[in-house]
């Protein structure tokens, strides 16, 4: 206890000065001790630790951007990252998903190409834009099922049955167009080039709000529902999970299928962000999105992760992109070569957080 | 007291290796009713050319990166870097080429090659310091060199295409001894070599061990760091021949897509030849056969009037086709569609 008691403003002050002085002191000095020790010893909760290590990283990057350029600080800059990587982080939220069960899912860059032409084609050829919006997110919760039943029931690898997803995907995309085609909708042209300002003179655009919102729902589906806390428990040990009478196959297959859906709207997002659907669109973005959700703290093998560390993994994707444009001489292949050490980087402090637990 | 030998056609059912032989001779089949003389093969100018000759080849570079997939794999890994490390080592050997003050010598060559297997070995080494010292996850710790080994190819060429002339390195693709192509001679060796290798020394037997169980195999004296280390050496060496062979093709090293997507088609190859992606038992055969078979398809298409574009479409319902009949699970679903009316049969 370091509470003391404090004297009464009625008793004489001066023969006891000198001894209260000494008790204040003392109790300060014990507050000063109990925090200190609290804060030597305080550690973050361990599943915040990876992402704590993105924030920080993140933090740091644009701390020492800023003393590098001026104009790096702006906030506008960090408005910026969203509006060129909303549909990656819609991607990243939907792979997070599937990484979380011990999964992984190849095949959403090319869903996102697919999700283009078909939008561009339907609109193209008239359809009203709530139907093709609809057919584009249908299209990503088929594919999604597919996965899901290929995976669950018929045992297949996830490396493998999304990776003839992939293909699937990729072929569908010549079979409908194996040119560019523009998008002209008007709804749909003014919807992109629409912003929403920000007190302060920001802004950015729509579909950041699009993205935003998708990240809260995720968040909110993880922590806040019995499905969530099955991802979980699946990507921890998928046999207890079943010996739990937790709904393996349901959530299974649910986790391709929200990732199905997360590629079709990220493709929606990017055929907005450039206005064309082309079946060469996001090739390899799957890779940007794997490699975001991991620098985002999400563990390969499944059970640790979460939704908000993988958005701060697409930021410090954008932030190394954002750099190399400031400073003008580093060259693009900087932008590989830096995500690469990033993931190194990130996988060895996991290494290190998964190795402290054990022990 | 000698086991009575199975019978030849159950040897054959039980097979793994009996799906994807069966699924290159349909395609041969099709492509044989398409054109009747697809078969044939002529020798012009001492050299052999052909329809099946061409598929040799072309999947030659497939088929040398499937082989050290396989090893990494039956050790329960995977190396995602191939591609990349193939990058790289066709942009060494080109820069080097280039740069050299004798451009068309036969010592220039060789001297590339070697040293693109050189910085290979070094790439190898990481991987598999990453895999075994560090411990992190084979598709993770080869997902790094993925992502940054297309930049430092890029750095090394200065994001050029590198064009060279040199007939000597052109001959590791173009080349021929002996009537057939140096590339299918390459890759068959190789092959040859790895499954001698494997096979009669105790090798084969350990990665099998380390990749059913790794712990267990530890504890009973397998050092299973030292294997894990070895594929991925190995691993990245094929690669770095494939990259030979890729950028000889051409005379041209170009960082973004050399060996683009290389990874997935010989990942593809182990799993269709049969080795499972969990580790341990691996098919060195299958591979060659699901190499032989991924080109085969490729050309097929094209055979029967079908666009190329369209070949991912094909490859797709094949993997998944390939994969569905390969997987215990599901073939028990489909034999046991037709069997329940039997069964009833017999019991009534």
């Amino acid at each position: 206890m370091t509470a003391t008691t404090l004297p009464s403003a009625t008793e004489p002050v001066s023969p006891q000065r000198p001894r209260r002085w000494r008790r204040v002191t003392k109790s300060a000095w014990s507050v000063l001790v109990t925090i200190w020790s609290f804060l030597r010893t305080y550690r973050p909760p361990t599943r915040y630790v990876p992402m704590l290590a993105t924030l920080a990283l993140l933090i740091g990057m644009f701390g020492y951007g800023s003393i590098r350029f001026t104009g790096f600080s702006d906030p506008q800059v960090i408005l910026g990252l969203f509006v060129d990587n909303a549909h990656l982080i819609v991607l990243a939220v939907g792979v997070t998903f599937v990484i979380l069960t011990g999964g992984i899912d190849l095949s959403v860059g090319a869903m996102v190409a697919l999700s283009t032409i078909i939008l561009a084609r339907t609109l193209a050829a008239g359809w009203p834009l709530p139907l093709a919006v609809l057919v584009v997110l249908l299209a990503g919760v088929v594919l999604g099922l597919l996965h899901g039943v290929v995976i669950h029931y018929f045992d297949v690898q996830p490396f493998i049955a999304t990776l003839a997803g992939m293909f699937l995907a990729r072929g569908l995309c010549y079979l409908l167009a194996p040119h560019s085609i523009p998008i002209t909708n008007h709804t749909m042209t003014s919807f992109a080039e629409a912003t929403v300002n920000l007190p302060g003179g920001y802004w950015v655009t729509r579909m950041v709000i699009i993205a935003l919102v998708v990240v809260a729902v995720a968040m909110w589906v993880l922590h806040r529902t019995r499905f969530g806390r099955t991802v979980y428990a699946i990507g921890g040990s998928e046999d207890s999970a079943l010996l739990m009478g937790l709904r393996v196959a349901r959530v299974k297959i649910g986790v391709y299928v929200i990732s199905g859906l997360c590629s079709a709207i990220g493709g929606l997002l990017f055929g907005l962000y450039i206005l064309s659907g082309y079946s060469l669109h996001a090739v390899g973005m799957e890779l940007d999105a794997i490699a975001a959700v991991v620098i985002g703290g999400t563990l390969l093998t499944g059970g640790t992760g979460l939704v908000f560390g993988s958005m701060l993994g697409v930021l410090v994707l954008g932030t190394i992109l954002t750099y190399i444009n400031f400073d003008g001489t580093l060259s693009a292949w900087w932008t590989k070569i830096a995500a690469g050490i990033l993931l190194l980087l990130f996988v060895m402090l996991q290494r290190l957080v998964t190795r402290r637990q054990r022990t | 007291m000698s086991e009575p030998r199975t019978p030849v056609l159950q040897r054959l059912r039980t097979s793994p290796l009996v799906w994807p032989v069966g699924a290159v001779l349909t395609l041969i089949v099709i492509n044989l009713i398409a054109h009747s003389d697809f078969l044939s093969v002529q020798l012009v100018h001492g050299h052999m050319y052909g329809n099946v000759i061409d598929i040799a080849r072309n999947s030659a570079p497939v088929l040398l990166v499937g082989l050290g997939m396989t090893l990494v794999i039956a050790t329960r890994g995977i190396d995602l870097s191939v591609g990349a490390i193939a990058a790289i080592a066709g942009a060494v050997a080109c820069v080097f080429i280039s740069d050299a003050s004798s451009e068309s010598a036969v010592g220039t060559a060789v001297e590339a090659c070697f040293l693109a297997m050189a910085v290979c070995v070094v790439l190898g080494l990481w991987n598999g310091f990453l895999v075994s010292v560090l411990g992190i996850q084979p598709i993770i710790a080869t997902l790094v060199l993925m992502t940054g080994g297309r930049g430092v190819a890029m750095l090394i060429t200065s994001a050029q295409i590198t064009t060279i002339h040199n007939s000597n390195y052109e001959f590791i693709s173009d080349g021929f001894v002996f009537t057939l192509p140096f590339a299918i001679l390459l890759a068959l060796g190789l092959w040859a070599l790895t499954g001698l290798i494997a096979r009669r020394t105790a090798l084969g037997l350990l990665i099998e061990a380390v990749g059913i169980n790794p712990e267990a195999s530890r504890l009973a004296g397998v050092r299973s760091r030292t294997i894990i280390w070895t594929v991925y050496v190995f691993s990245a060496l094929c690669a770095g021949l494939a990259g030979l062979m890729i950028s000889a093709n051409t005379s041209a090293a170009d960082a973004n897509s050399n060996g683009l997507w290389i990874e997935l088609d010989a990942i593809l190859a182990v799993v269709i030849g049969g080795t499972s992606l969990a580790g341990g038992r691996f098919s060195l055969t299958g591979t060659m056969i699901g190499a032989l078979f991924i080109q085969t398809l490729k050309t097929t298409i094209t055979a029967i009037g079908i666009s190329p574009d369209y070949n991912y479409l094909f490859k797709a319902i094949v993997v998944i086709a390939v994969c569905l009949v390969q997987s215990p699970k599901a073939r028990a679903r489909l034999v046991g569609l037709f069997r329940v009316p039997r069964k009833q049969a017999v019991t009534a």
